[in-house]
């Protein structure tokens, strides 16, 4: 079936920690600190992933629920200011389908003590839309979503 | 916005009319929507008419949610693993 299409979308998460910057910075940029919230839903066992935190270097992370498609996230950082900003662009696989790619913009600033953190994504979707398994997952990160907004913490 | 027109086309000033936001205002969000392809329109006589875009709005959500489900859960879990941290030289509450 060929049902080619594109849709671009912009989104952003701000969100503050009780962190300086430089903690926060450092979550993204040591390989074992990132391991420790970078990862799939509990479900789904252990990722797969390496990383090169360097600007040209590369990231890659690979995860899914047992049974499921596995989930490819590959990304090259292109711009990297120790505390400030990260910037990295990166496309996702379902199996061995891409289904996006994106630009991404992380923004560290400092907040009384804490960091305010400001996640731009800038994505091209590609055709795979109708897949089930890709609508599947929508729906259950709409319940995530819903879920984590219900935490009492935000 | 969206949402009015999920429910049937709708002209400009009818859209305008329950928000609080300027013609101006309510023309420029529309260029916005018209420009991510979420929102169709068209002009018969003086009447904009707008319509949405139903498979560019199922797509485009469906996208916008999981991928943002994905990052609000990491970032959820970022929020955990700073907070475990033992404090050095960071306040403390």
């Amino acid at each position: 079936m060929s049902n080619r299409s594109v849709t671009h979308s912009t989104f952003v998460i701000e969100r503050r920690f009780d962190a300086s910057p430089a903690r926060v910075f450092n979550a993204f940029a040591d390989p074992q600190a990132k391991a420790r919230w970078f990862s799939g839903p509990p479900e789904w066992g252990p990722d797969i992933s390496e990383m090169d935190f360097r600007v040209g270097g590369r990231e890659t992370n690979r995860g899914g629920a047992p049974g499921g498609p596995v989930h490819s996230f590959d990304a090259t950082y292109q711009d990297i200011v120790p505390n400030e900003r990260i910037v990295f662009t990166y496309d996702m696989h379902l199996d061995d389908v891409r289904i996006s790619v994106s630009l991404t913009t992380i923004e560290l600033t400092p907040d009384a003590g804490g960091t305010r953190l400001k996640f731009t994504e800038q994505g091209a979707f590609l055709d795979a839309f109708d897949k089930p398994a890709l609508r599947e997952e929508g729906t259950k990160g709409l319940l995530d979503a819903l879920e984590a907004s219900l935490k009492p913490d935000h | 916005m969206v949402e009015r027109l999920a429910r049937g086309p709708a002209s400009v000033s009818e859209l305008a009319q329950p928000l609080a936001m300027s013609l101006s205002a309510v023309v420029q969000h529309l260029a916005i929507l018209e420009a991510s392809g979420l929102v169709r329109s068209e002009k018969i006589g003086r009447v904009r008419t707008c319509r949405i875009e139903p498979a560019a709005l199922n797509m485009a959500e469906e996208w916008i949610a999981q991928r943002r489900a994905d990052w609000e859960r990491r970032f959820d879990q970022l929020g955990d693993y700073l907070a475990s941290l033992p404090e050095v030289s960071t306040r403390q509450e």
